[in-house]
Protein backbone atom coordinates (compact mmCIF):
# COMPACT_ATOMS: atom_id res chain seq x y z
CA UNK A 1 0.00 0.00 0.00
CA UNK A 2 1.46 3.24 -1.23
CA UNK A 3 0.28 6.53 0.83
CA UNK A 4 1.79 9.95 0.36
CA UNK A 5 0.51 13.06 2.34
CA UNK A 6 1.01 16.58 1.79
CA UNK A 7 2.81 16.21 -1.49
CA UNK A 8 4.26 19.82 -2.64
CA UNK A 9 6.81 19.86 -5.62
CA UNK A 10 8.53 23.37 -6.40
CA UNK A 11 10.31 23.71 -9.77
CA UNK A 12 12.90 27.03 -9.77
CA UNK A 13 10.80 29.34 -7.95
CA UNK A 14 7.14 27.79 -9.57
CA UNK A 15 5.48 25.64 -7.39
CA UNK A 16 3.48 22.66 -9.25
CA UNK A 17 1.68 21.36 -6.94
CA UNK A 18 1.02 20.99 -3.17
CA UNK A 19 -0.91 19.14 -0.61
CA UNK A 20 -1.18 16.75 -2.75
CA UNK A 21 -2.47 13.36 -1.04
CA UNK A 22 -3.07 10.00 -2.47
CA UNK A 23 -3.43 6.76 -1.83
CA UNK A 24 -3.19 3.59 -3.76
CA UNK A 25 -3.68 0.11 -2.30
CA UNK A 26 -3.48 -3.84 -3.47
CA UNK A 27 -5.14 -4.33 -7.00
CA UNK A 28 -5.55 -0.87 -7.54
CA UNK A 29 -3.96 1.26 -10.21
CA UNK A 30 -3.85 5.42 -10.63
CA UNK A 31 -3.69 7.42 -13.53
CA UNK A 32 -2.71 10.69 -13.28
CA UNK A 33 -3.38 12.90 -15.77
CA UNK A 34 -2.61 17.02 -16.13
CA UNK A 35 -1.78 19.00 -19.01
CA UNK A 36 1.98 19.45 -20.21
CA UNK A 37 4.38 20.69 -17.75
CA UNK A 38 1.59 20.56 -14.84
CA UNK A 39 3.95 18.16 -12.91
CA UNK A 40 3.28 14.45 -13.51
CA UNK A 41 6.53 13.25 -14.17
CA UNK A 42 7.93 15.18 -11.43
CA UNK A 43 5.10 13.66 -9.34
CA UNK A 44 6.22 10.16 -10.36
CA UNK A 45 9.86 10.69 -10.18
CA UNK A 46 9.10 11.95 -6.41
CA UNK A 47 7.02 8.64 -5.63
CA UNK A 48 9.83 6.80 -6.99
CA UNK A 49 12.06 8.10 -4.28
CA UNK A 50 14.20 9.50 -7.71
CA UNK A 51 13.63 13.39 -6.05
CA UNK A 52 12.83 14.41 -2.76
CA UNK A 53 9.34 16.28 -2.16
CA UNK A 54 9.57 19.73 -0.94
CA UNK A 55 7.13 18.63 1.83
CA UNK A 56 5.42 16.25 2.60
CA UNK A 57 5.62 12.43 3.36
CA UNK A 58 5.49 9.02 1.06
CA UNK A 59 4.95 5.56 3.18
CA UNK A 60 5.78 2.46 1.33
CA UNK A 61 3.79 -0.76 3.54
CA UNK A 62 3.61 2.40 6.75
CA UNK A 63 7.14 2.78 6.37
CA UNK A 64 8.52 6.15 5.21
CA UNK A 65 10.12 5.19 1.71
CA UNK A 66 13.54 7.28 2.64
CA UNK A 67 14.16 4.72 5.26
CA UNK A 68 13.20 2.06 3.49
CA UNK A 69 15.82 2.62 0.46
CA UNK A 70 17.09 -0.50 -0.90
CA UNK A 71 13.83 -2.77 0.56
CA UNK A 72 11.69 -0.16 -1.39
CA UNK A 73 13.65 -0.19 -4.27
CA UNK A 74 13.03 -4.26 -4.37
CA UNK A 75 9.22 -3.86 -4.75
CA UNK A 76 9.21 -1.27 -6.91
CA UNK A 77 10.14 -0.90 -10.96
CA UNK A 78 9.97 2.54 -12.70
CA UNK A 79 9.76 3.45 -16.12
CA UNK A 80 10.75 6.60 -17.45
CA UNK A 81 10.84 8.54 -20.14
CA UNK A 82 14.29 7.35 -21.98
CA UNK A 83 14.64 4.01 -22.21
CA UNK A 84 17.49 3.10 -20.13
CA UNK A 85 18.04 0.88 -23.03
CA UNK A 86 21.82 0.61 -24.44
CA UNK A 87 21.51 1.22 -28.14
CA UNK A 88 25.19 -0.63 -28.70
CA UNK A 89 23.65 -3.84 -26.80
CA UNK A 90 21.15 -6.57 -28.61
CA UNK A 91 17.74 -6.74 -26.84
CA UNK A 92 18.12 -10.41 -24.89
CA UNK A 93 21.32 -8.42 -23.65
CA UNK A 94 19.72 -5.00 -22.50
CA UNK A 95 17.21 -7.74 -20.82
CA UNK A 96 19.68 -9.98 -19.12
CA UNK A 97 21.67 -7.32 -17.75
CA UNK A 98 18.95 -5.00 -16.28
CA UNK A 99 17.65 -8.70 -14.31
CA UNK A 100 20.73 -8.78 -13.07
CA UNK A 101 20.94 -5.43 -11.51
CA UNK A 102 17.73 -5.62 -10.19
CA UNK A 103 19.01 -8.75 -8.24
CA UNK A 104 17.20 -11.32 -9.79
CA UNK A 105 18.85 -12.89 -12.85
CA UNK A 106 17.09 -14.69 -16.24
CA UNK A 107 17.86 -17.58 -17.50
CA UNK A 108 18.04 -17.69 -21.57
CA UNK A 109 14.66 -19.07 -22.12
CA UNK A 110 12.46 -17.02 -19.98
CA UNK A 111 14.54 -13.82 -21.33
CA UNK A 112 13.47 -15.09 -24.95
CA UNK A 113 9.88 -16.00 -24.21
CA UNK A 114 9.59 -11.98 -22.83
CA UNK A 115 10.75 -10.36 -26.25
CA UNK A 116 8.89 -13.05 -27.82
CA UNK A 117 5.62 -11.80 -25.86
CA UNK A 118 6.83 -8.02 -27.01
CA UNK A 119 7.09 -9.28 -30.73
CA UNK A 120 10.17 -8.90 -31.12
CA UNK A 121 11.50 -12.54 -32.24
CA UNK A 122 14.16 -12.49 -34.59
CA UNK A 123 15.42 -9.48 -33.23
CA UNK A 124 16.80 -11.02 -30.19
CA UNK A 125 20.43 -10.69 -31.55
CA UNK A 126 19.89 -7.33 -33.21
CA UNK A 127 21.59 -4.16 -31.86
CA UNK A 128 18.79 -1.91 -30.15
CA UNK A 129 20.59 0.99 -32.13
CA UNK A 130 18.83 -0.18 -35.73
CA UNK A 131 15.43 -1.22 -34.03
CA UNK A 132 12.38 1.56 -34.34
CA UNK A 133 11.55 3.60 -31.83
CA UNK A 134 8.85 1.76 -30.89
CA UNK A 135 10.56 -1.41 -30.82
CA UNK A 136 12.52 0.10 -28.41
CA UNK A 137 10.31 1.24 -26.29
CA UNK A 138 9.08 -3.18 -26.67
CA UNK A 139 12.31 -3.96 -25.21
CA UNK A 140 12.23 -1.84 -22.47
CA UNK A 141 8.43 -2.88 -21.43
CA UNK A 142 9.37 -6.48 -21.75
CA UNK A 143 11.36 -5.99 -18.27
CA UNK A 144 7.67 -5.54 -17.02
CA UNK A 145 6.78 -9.04 -18.09
CA UNK A 146 9.89 -10.31 -16.22
CA UNK A 147 10.50 -8.30 -13.13
CA UNK A 148 8.77 -9.32 -9.91
CA UNK A 149 7.99 -6.07 -8.69
CA UNK A 150 4.81 -5.42 -6.55
CA UNK A 151 4.26 -1.29 -7.29
CA UNK A 152 4.83 -0.54 -11.54
CA UNK A 153 5.22 3.77 -11.38
CA UNK A 154 4.89 4.14 -15.55
CA UNK A 155 5.66 6.98 -17.38
CA UNK A 156 3.86 7.22 -20.22
CA UNK A 157 4.19 4.23 -20.98
CA UNK A 158 2.01 4.15 -24.18
CA UNK A 159 4.77 6.62 -26.24
CA UNK A 160 5.56 5.52 -29.45
CA UNK A 161 3.85 1.48 -29.29
CA UNK A 162 1.52 0.46 -31.90
CA UNK A 163 -2.39 -0.81 -31.91
CA UNK A 164 -1.46 -3.76 -30.75
CA UNK A 165 1.48 -3.18 -28.41
CA UNK A 166 -0.30 -0.65 -26.45
CA UNK A 167 -3.26 -3.68 -26.09
CA UNK A 168 -0.30 -6.09 -25.10
CA UNK A 169 0.83 -3.37 -22.58
CA UNK A 170 -2.87 -3.05 -21.27
CA UNK A 171 -3.13 -6.82 -20.60
CA UNK A 172 -0.14 -6.74 -18.57
CA UNK A 173 -1.05 -3.87 -16.49
CA UNK A 174 -4.46 -5.55 -15.88
CA UNK A 175 -2.71 -8.99 -15.16
CA UNK A 176 -0.49 -7.22 -12.70
CA UNK A 177 -3.33 -5.37 -10.63
CA UNK A 178 -5.56 -8.73 -11.00
CA UNK A 179 -2.62 -10.50 -9.28
CA UNK A 180 -2.52 -7.54 -6.31
CA UNK A 181 -0.29 -5.29 -7.77
CA UNK A 182 -0.41 -1.56 -8.27
CA UNK A 183 0.47 0.62 -10.77
CA UNK A 184 0.45 3.86 -10.93
CA UNK A 185 0.84 5.71 -14.45
CA UNK A 186 0.81 8.68 -16.57
CA UNK A 187 -0.93 8.67 -19.67
CA UNK A 188 -3.08 10.91 -22.30
CA UNK A 189 -4.78 8.16 -23.43
CA UNK A 190 -7.87 7.04 -21.54
CA UNK A 191 -7.56 3.26 -19.59
CA UNK A 192 -10.47 1.19 -20.11
CA UNK A 193 -9.30 -1.17 -17.29
CA UNK A 194 -11.42 -1.94 -13.86
CA UNK A 195 -10.37 -0.47 -10.37
CA UNK A 196 -8.35 2.56 -11.71
CA UNK A 197 -8.97 6.22 -10.18
CA UNK A 198 -8.07 9.04 -11.73
CA UNK A 199 -5.73 11.73 -10.19
CA UNK A 200 -5.86 15.59 -11.59
CA UNK A 201 -2.67 17.82 -11.23
CA UNK B 1 28.40 -9.04 -5.24
CA UNK B 2 27.04 -9.67 -8.03
CA UNK B 3 25.29 -6.57 -9.66
CA UNK B 4 29.54 -5.24 -9.21
CA UNK B 5 30.34 -8.00 -11.22
CA UNK B 6 26.97 -7.27 -14.32
CA UNK B 7 27.66 -3.66 -14.33
CA UNK B 8 31.52 -4.69 -15.07
CA UNK B 9 30.08 -6.98 -17.30
CA UNK B 10 28.22 -4.45 -19.26
CA UNK B 11 30.47 -1.43 -19.04
CA UNK B 12 33.20 -3.87 -20.88
CA UNK B 13 30.75 -5.11 -23.80
CA UNK B 14 29.74 -1.43 -24.38
CA UNK B 15 33.56 -0.37 -24.47
CA UNK B 16 33.80 -3.41 -26.86
CA UNK B 17 30.68 -2.54 -28.99
CA UNK B 18 32.40 1.30 -29.10
CA UNK B 19 35.78 0.28 -29.95
CA UNK B 20 37.08 3.80 -31.39
CA UNK B 21 36.64 5.28 -27.82
CA UNK B 22 38.98 3.13 -25.79
CA UNK B 23 41.70 3.05 -28.53
CA UNK B 24 41.53 6.73 -29.21
CA UNK B 25 43.15 7.11 -25.46
CA UNK B 26 45.32 4.47 -25.91
CA UNK B 27 47.15 6.02 -29.34
CA UNK B 28 46.97 9.28 -27.61
CA UNK B 29 48.99 7.92 -24.87
CA UNK B 30 51.40 5.92 -27.32
CA UNK B 31 51.85 8.43 -29.53
CA UNK B 32 52.40 11.72 -27.28
CA UNK B 33 54.92 9.61 -25.38
CA UNK B 34 56.48 8.70 -29.03
CA UNK B 35 57.07 12.24 -29.99
CA UNK B 36 59.45 13.40 -27.26
CA UNK B 37 62.17 10.95 -27.79
CA UNK B 38 61.75 11.85 -31.96
CA UNK B 39 61.55 15.80 -31.06
CA UNK B 40 65.06 15.56 -28.20
CA UNK B 41 66.98 13.46 -30.28
CA UNK B 42 69.33 10.74 -29.08
CA UNK B 43 70.73 12.19 -25.77
CA UNK B 44 70.22 8.72 -23.93
CA UNK B 45 70.87 10.98 -20.24
CA UNK B 46 68.94 13.85 -21.30
CA UNK B 47 66.13 10.78 -22.35
CA UNK B 48 66.39 8.82 -19.09
CA UNK B 49 66.01 12.00 -16.69
CA UNK B 50 62.35 13.18 -18.25
CA UNK B 51 61.03 9.56 -19.26
CA UNK B 52 59.26 9.11 -16.01
CA UNK B 53 57.40 12.60 -16.15
CA UNK B 54 56.03 12.64 -19.63
CA UNK B 55 54.98 8.75 -19.60
CA UNK B 56 53.26 9.61 -16.10
CA UNK B 57 51.68 13.00 -18.04
CA UNK B 58 50.77 11.25 -21.30
CA UNK B 59 49.55 8.46 -19.04
CA UNK B 60 47.34 11.40 -16.76
CA UNK B 61 46.00 13.28 -20.01
CA UNK B 62 44.97 9.93 -21.58
CA UNK B 63 42.48 9.11 -18.39
CA UNK B 64 41.18 12.40 -19.04
CA UNK B 65 40.56 11.43 -22.76
CA UNK B 66 37.05 9.22 -22.02
CA UNK B 67 36.46 10.95 -18.24
CA UNK B 68 33.48 12.98 -19.28
CA UNK B 69 31.75 9.93 -21.41
CA UNK B 70 31.85 8.03 -17.84
CA UNK B 71 28.63 8.71 -16.47
CA UNK B 72 27.02 11.27 -19.59
CA UNK B 73 26.08 8.41 -21.51
CA UNK B 74 24.15 6.75 -18.59
CA UNK B 75 22.38 9.67 -17.43
CA UNK B 76 21.38 10.83 -20.93
CA UNK B 77 19.63 7.08 -21.74
CA UNK B 78 17.68 6.60 -18.24
CA UNK B 79 20.02 4.13 -17.11
CA UNK B 80 21.21 5.65 -13.91
CA UNK B 81 18.17 6.32 -12.77
CA UNK B 82 18.04 2.89 -12.84
CA UNK B 83 21.08 2.47 -11.16
CA UNK B 84 20.07 4.61 -8.52
CA UNK B 85 16.92 2.84 -7.72
CA UNK B 86 18.58 -0.99 -7.83
CA UNK B 87 18.20 -2.51 -4.82
CA UNK B 88 22.05 -2.86 -4.84
CA UNK B 89 23.48 0.31 -3.17
CA UNK B 90 24.71 2.56 -5.59
CA UNK B 91 28.17 2.93 -3.98
CA UNK B 92 28.80 -0.54 -5.49
CA UNK B 93 27.61 -0.01 -8.60
CA UNK B 94 29.48 3.30 -9.11
CA UNK B 95 32.83 0.72 -7.66
CA UNK B 96 31.75 -1.45 -10.51
CA UNK B 97 31.91 1.12 -13.26
CA UNK B 98 35.10 2.96 -12.09
CA UNK B 99 36.63 -0.88 -11.85
CA UNK B 100 35.14 -0.98 -15.69
CA UNK B 101 37.18 2.17 -16.52
CA UNK B 102 40.04 1.35 -14.87
CA UNK B 103 40.29 -1.94 -17.35
CA UNK B 104 39.45 -0.12 -20.60
CA UNK B 105 41.66 2.83 -19.79
CA UNK B 106 44.13 2.40 -16.90
CA UNK B 107 45.51 -1.28 -17.45
CA UNK B 108 46.19 -1.03 -21.18
CA UNK B 109 48.60 2.02 -19.63
CA UNK B 110 50.16 -0.25 -17.65
CA UNK B 111 50.73 -2.41 -20.46
CA UNK B 112 52.32 -0.80 -22.89
CA UNK B 113 54.37 1.78 -20.75
CA UNK B 114 57.45 -0.64 -20.22
CA UNK B 115 57.15 -1.08 -23.75
CA UNK B 116 57.34 3.14 -24.79
CA UNK B 117 59.93 3.15 -21.21
CA UNK B 118 62.24 1.60 -23.86
CA UNK B 119 62.44 4.70 -26.51
CA UNK B 120 63.48 6.59 -23.50
CA UNK B 121 67.25 4.16 -22.71
CA UNK B 122 65.20 2.81 -19.04
CA UNK B 123 66.89 -0.08 -17.78
CA UNK B 124 64.53 -3.03 -16.51
CA UNK B 125 64.58 -2.46 -12.44
CA UNK B 126 63.08 1.37 -13.62
CA UNK B 127 60.54 -0.23 -16.36
CA UNK B 128 59.53 -2.73 -13.63
CA UNK B 129 59.11 0.23 -11.19
CA UNK B 130 57.33 2.29 -13.48
CA UNK B 131 55.08 -0.44 -14.45
CA UNK B 132 54.45 -1.07 -10.37
CA UNK B 133 54.09 2.91 -10.13
CA UNK B 134 51.21 2.80 -13.06
CA UNK B 135 49.34 -0.17 -11.56
CA UNK B 136 48.94 1.66 -8.02
CA UNK B 137 48.38 4.83 -9.55
CA UNK B 138 46.20 4.62 -12.58
CA UNK B 139 43.10 3.21 -10.11
CA UNK B 140 43.66 6.32 -8.24
CA UNK B 141 43.09 8.40 -11.41
CA UNK B 142 40.03 6.70 -12.24
CA UNK B 143 38.66 6.83 -8.59
CA UNK B 144 39.32 10.99 -8.54
CA UNK B 145 37.92 11.40 -12.37
CA UNK B 146 34.82 9.53 -11.44
CA UNK B 147 34.21 12.35 -8.62
CA UNK B 148 35.08 15.42 -11.37
CA UNK B 149 32.71 13.06 -13.78
CA UNK B 150 29.49 12.45 -11.38
CA UNK B 151 30.13 16.98 -10.56
CA UNK B 152 30.01 18.05 -13.89
CA UNK B 153 27.26 15.48 -14.61
CA UNK B 154 24.60 17.66 -17.21
CA UNK B 155 26.92 20.66 -16.87
CA UNK B 156 27.57 22.94 -20.04
CA UNK B 157 30.84 22.98 -21.11
CA UNK B 158 31.10 20.57 -18.48
CA UNK B 159 34.68 19.11 -20.28
CA UNK B 160 36.96 21.90 -19.55
CA UNK B 161 35.73 22.16 -16.04
CA UNK B 162 35.89 18.54 -15.48
CA UNK B 163 40.30 19.46 -16.19
CA UNK B 164 39.97 22.49 -14.00
CA UNK B 165 38.46 20.44 -11.37
CA UNK B 166 40.30 17.10 -11.62
CA UNK B 167 43.96 17.94 -12.79
CA UNK B 168 44.98 19.70 -9.52
CA UNK B 169 44.09 17.07 -7.59
CA UNK B 170 46.07 14.35 -9.79
CA UNK B 171 49.25 15.94 -9.08
CA UNK B 172 49.85 13.87 -6.01
CA UNK B 173 49.80 11.16 -7.98
CA UNK B 174 51.74 12.52 -10.78
CA UNK B 175 54.39 13.80 -8.47
CA UNK B 176 54.74 10.61 -6.57
CA UNK B 177 54.19 8.37 -9.54
CA UNK B 178 56.82 9.65 -11.34
CA UNK B 179 58.83 10.22 -8.31
CA UNK B 180 59.37 6.49 -8.09
CA UNK B 181 60.97 6.53 -11.05
CA UNK B 182 63.25 9.34 -10.89
CA UNK B 183 64.27 7.57 -7.47
CA UNK B 184 65.08 3.97 -8.62
CA UNK B 185 66.91 5.80 -11.19
CA UNK B 186 68.89 7.69 -8.68
CA UNK B 187 69.61 5.27 -6.55
CA UNK B 188 67.48 6.05 -3.86
CA UNK B 189 64.90 3.11 -3.72
CA UNK B 190 61.36 3.47 -5.01
CA UNK B 191 59.94 2.31 -2.00
CA UNK B 192 58.64 5.65 -0.07
CA UNK B 193 57.09 7.12 -3.07
CA UNK B 194 55.30 3.73 -4.00
CA UNK B 195 53.90 2.98 -0.01
CA UNK B 196 52.43 7.29 -0.09
CA UNK B 197 51.13 6.26 -3.81
CA UNK B 198 49.38 3.13 -2.26
CA UNK B 199 48.09 5.19 0.95
CA UNK B 200 46.68 7.67 -1.54
CA UNK B 201 44.85 4.63 -3.47
CA UNK B 202 43.49 3.20 -0.52
CA UNK B 203 42.47 7.13 0.58
CA UNK B 204 40.37 7.40 -2.54
CA UNK B 205 38.95 3.36 -2.45
CA UNK B 206 37.47 4.80 0.47
CA UNK B 207 36.19 8.05 -0.23
CA UNK B 208 36.18 8.06 -3.98
CA UNK B 209 32.84 5.87 -4.11
CA UNK B 210 31.25 7.68 -1.47
CA UNK B 211 31.95 11.38 -3.31
CA UNK B 212 30.95 10.21 -6.75
CA UNK B 213 27.77 8.64 -5.53
CA UNK B 214 26.44 11.94 -3.24
CA UNK B 215 27.44 13.53 -6.75
CA UNK B 216 25.40 11.58 -8.88
CA UNK B 217 22.25 11.73 -6.55
CA UNK B 218 22.62 15.58 -6.50
CA UNK B 219 22.70 15.55 -10.29
CA UNK B 220 19.22 13.29 -10.39
CA UNK B 221 17.42 14.87 -8.51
Amino acid sequence: MLTATGLSCVRGERCLFSGLDLAVGPGEWLHVQGENGAGKTSLLRILASLSPPAEGEIHWKNAPIRTLAEDYHRDMLFLGHHGAVKEELTPFENLTLAAKLDGAPLDETAALKALARFGLRGREDLAVRFLSAGQKRRVLLARLAVRQATLWILDEPFTALDVKAVDMLSGLIEEHVKAGGICILTSHQSMPLPNGRVLKI
Amino acid sequence: MNAILAIIRRDLLLAMRRKSEVLTALFFFIIVVSLFPLGIGPETALLRKIAPGILWVAALLATMLGLSRLFAPDHADGTLEQMVLAPSPLGLLVTGKIIAHWITTGLPLVLLAPVLGIQFDLDSGALGVLMIALLIGTPLLSLIGAIGAALTLGVRGGGVLLSLLVLPLYVPALIFGAGAVEAHISGLGAGGHLSLLAALLALAVFFAPWATTAALRIALE
